[in-house]
């Protein structure tokens, strides 16, 4: 907001009027509608059983709470400030071949896909050449190369999201018998969803059809990176 | 007088590279001498502005432009260089072609890296193949 800066506490550099016309009051205060109280009845039915119990209840929808401070405690001010979108670095476009540098498939050449709305990174192998599925990565763990494919008009499909790289919920917790029984044994796998090799078969076929373009760039991929002796990267351009 | 070692003076009409500052790696022409430290040098084709520069950041070249007056002035600097080809003859000489080579070995990109480390596996399988050939 257009404060004016405090030279000494509470002697501002710019006068009452002054400040006026910086926050443009001439226009006038904004006024904001509040949001329409929600229409949810205050008190609820429920039947209750049990003959000669008046069958219903009236229960209040918003409970009152169990506890009370001795003292009221200063409640904090809720934060108005909402996290923006992790910034993408400008070397990184779609179709850029990036190096990751940490995780299972640290060393690989992977082609970025898109930027997802949790910040992460979209890459894919293609899974055919490198065996790197399509998976989320950080940017922090990434070199952007100036290699790029041509991706062209292809988009990733709008389904594979963050939510979409969620773990299925877990079965429930073995019993102790059980889980002392099969103590040793090899746990069961899941089979892969067929409905995920199709997604990334899809996403693969129009980049691989784009890494023939280019002559050396499907070997490129398949070889893992690494620094020999004499390499320093900050002497290296990528 | 024992004959002198030397064989590249700082003189009027010597090409010069300079090895230090923003102007690195470009040629100029010494168009006067100024003292025992600098001298005022001039590339008006190499981009290089007429100058004072401390020989500390020159490299003498085994380039001379033969018909230069002392103190000429930028245009006929030009002249003489447009005339004599020095620039030609510079990037010719293998002293011009192997700082280029190295520049271009320190900015090759990734990919380029990878391309070139097969082609010299590529060379390397021809020669054995060849010497083999050669032997039997």
């Amino acid at each position: 907001m257009a404060r004016s800066k405090e030279l000494v506490p509470s002697i501002g550099r710019l006068s009452r009027s002054q400040v006026y016309a910086r926050r443009g009051l001439y226009k006038g205060l904004k006024k904001s509608e509040k949001a329409p109280a929600s229409d949810v009845a205050p008190v609820k039915e429920k039947p209750v059983g049990g003959a000669k119990n008046g069958e219903k209840r009236l229960i209040p929808t918003a409970k009152a709470p169990r506890f009370y401070p001795a003292e009221d405690v200063h409640q904090p001010k809720k934060s108005r400030k909402s996290p923006k979108l992790t910034k993408l670095r400008p070397s990184i476009t779609p179709g850029t071949v990036l190096i990751l540098l940490a995780g299972r498939f640290r060393g690989k050449r992977v082609v970025f896909l898109k930027q997802l709305s949790s910040g992460l990174l979209l890459v894919t192998g293609p899974f055919k050449i490198n065996g790197v599925p399509l998976r989320r990565v950080s940017q922090a763990y990434v070199l952007a190369t100036s290699t790029k494919v041509d991706l062209g008009d292809f988009k990733v499909d709008e389904k594979i999201n963050d939510a979409y790289f969620a773990k299925p919920k877990s079965k429930g917790k073995q019993s102790a018998e059980e889980e002392f029984f099969s103590e040793g044994k090899p746990k069961e796998k899941e089979a892969f969803p067929e409905s995920k090799s199709a997604d990334q078969k899809a996403v693969d076929s129009a980049i691989i059809a784009a890494v023939k373009k280019t002559e050396n760039l499907s070997k490129y991929l398949k070889a893992s990176w690494g620094l020999s002796k004499g390499q320093f990267p900050h002497q290296l351009v990528f | 007088m024992p004959p002198s070692n030397f064989k590249r003076f700082v003189e009027v009409g010597r090409v010069v590279l300079i090895k230090d500052g923003p102007l690195a790696g470009r040629i100029a022409v010494i168009a006067e001498i100024i003292d025992h430290n600098r001298a005022i040098i001039d590339g008006p084709t190499t981009d290089v502005p007429r100058q004072a520069f401390p020989y500390r950041h020159l490299t003498l070249t085994n380039f001379k432009l033969t018909k230069l007056p002392r103190a000429a002035g930028t245009g006929a600097i030009r002249k003489q260089v447009e005339a004599e080809g020095i620039v030609e003859k510079w990037n010719k000489s293998s002293w011009a072609q192997k700082r280029a080579a190295v520049q271009k070995r320190r900015s090759l990109t990734d990919f380029e890296r990878f391309t070139v480390m097969l082609a010299k596996k590529a060379r390397a399988d021809r020669v054995r193949k060849a010497v083999k050939a050669a032997k039997a």
